[in-house]
């Protein structure tokens, strides 16, 4: 999709350099989570098929509960409501970058993670880049990584013995350093920092289980009764 | 395997469903080209930051502060991360030097 274009090799060049934490912290978290369907039962297929459909890291973990207990996909479904709402935000940031994305505006939707919408949030498209074919290069490349890293775990996943233990901070890591990007400028240092206090907020009070919906909720308000002050 | 296969493909889609309502609502509520709630033009500007500061704290939710050998590395290896892009502001730099840290610290140091 992205090559069939001319100047599509240009634009991942572009995309890549941009993608590499992505691309450590999506094989390793992918791989494991490839390991841990192969011993649900589970085997690359449906693994490939999980990944690729709903491309949704840490409910793609909650999910293998869901597929070793009792059939009940109502409460699937509303368990990646609930566990994935923080993507309303990012659907929010994000309307005006994707408003004119054209044809691939649903495949950006599609595939905007945590991780895709702090890389896109963050990082201008280069010079001499058309704007939406750098989002598409991002979007399909960090959806690659994590569909090859979790394939790889469930089909390939008991041959390997390498210590990961902690590889997966990458994507912490990078979520460190793209919010210190986001409060270079800094008319988005109370906003940030609210997001923060707010977070902590939530997480003392419900706990780390809970805690996504009440600190959007907090977010929300606080945004919202203090916009007048904080609008850009 | 515990479901059938089509109840495991159920759960696939049911998930994937789940997911994207998440991910297309915004987009379906405030199509491009409507003009839209000056409220959500202002949220649509102001969330990005707060929405970053959210998944710092979401990636750290499962850090416990009962057990020094576990919440210290995380400590150390963000306050690192943090320093080294403060001096080099190099995103791929600090991700790298920082998730080496974090591994050293949990596989070698605080064992």
């Amino acid at each position: 999709m992205v090559c069939s274009s001319a100047g599509g090799g240009r634009v991942l060049r572009a995309a890549f350099p941009h993608t590499v934490p992505v691309l450590t912290g999506y094989l390793v978290l992918g791989f494991a989570y490839g390991i841990l369907m192969q011993q649900a039962g589970y085997g690359p297929l449906w693994t490939f098929l999980m990944s690729l459909l709903a491309f949704a890291g840490s409910m793609q973990y909650v999910a293998i509960t869901l597929l070793t207990t009792a059939f009940a996909p109502l409460q699937a479904f509303l368990l990646s409501l609930m566990v994935n709402a923080r993507h309303l935000f990012y659907g929010i940031s994000m309307l005006e970058k994707y408003a004119d994305a054209g044809p691939w505006r649903p495949y950006l939707i599609f595939t905007l993670t945590d991780e895709t919408f702090s890389l896109l949030s963050v990082t201008p498209p280069p010079e001499g880049v058309e704007p939406r074919r750098f989002y598409l290069a991002v979007s399909a490349l960090d959806h690659l990584y994590w569909v090859s890293g979790s394939v790889l775990g469930a089909a390939a996943g008991r041959l390997i013995h390498f210590d990961t233990t902690g590889l997966d901070f990458a994507l912490t890591a990078l979520f460190v350093v793209l919010f210190i990007e986001q409060l270079k400028d800094l008319r988005h240092a109370a906003s940030g920092f609210a997001g923060v206090i707010c977070a902590m907020a939530a997480l003392l009070l419900f706990g780390p289980d809970n805690m996504v919906i009440p600190a959007m909720a907090f977010i929300v308000v606080i945004l919202i009764c203090g916009r007048k002050k904080l609008c850009i | 395997m515990h479901l059938t296969p089509l109840q495991t493909l159920g759960i696939i889609v049911a998930v994937a469903l789940g997911t994207m309502v998440t991910r297309f609502l915004p987009f379906l509520l405030f199509p491009a080209g409507r003009k839209r709630p000056r409220i959500i033009g202002d949220l649509s500007r102001l969330l990005p930051p707060a929405a970053m500061g959210l998944l710092v704290v979401y990636a750290l939710r499962g850090v416990d502060f009962s057990a020094a050998g576990h919440w210290l590395p995380s400590l150390l290896a963000v306050a690192a991360t943090a320093a080294i892009h403060l001096w080099r502001r190099s995103v791929l730099l600090s991700v790298t030097a920082g998730t080496i840290l974090y591994m050293v610290l949990i596989q070698v140091v605080f064992i």
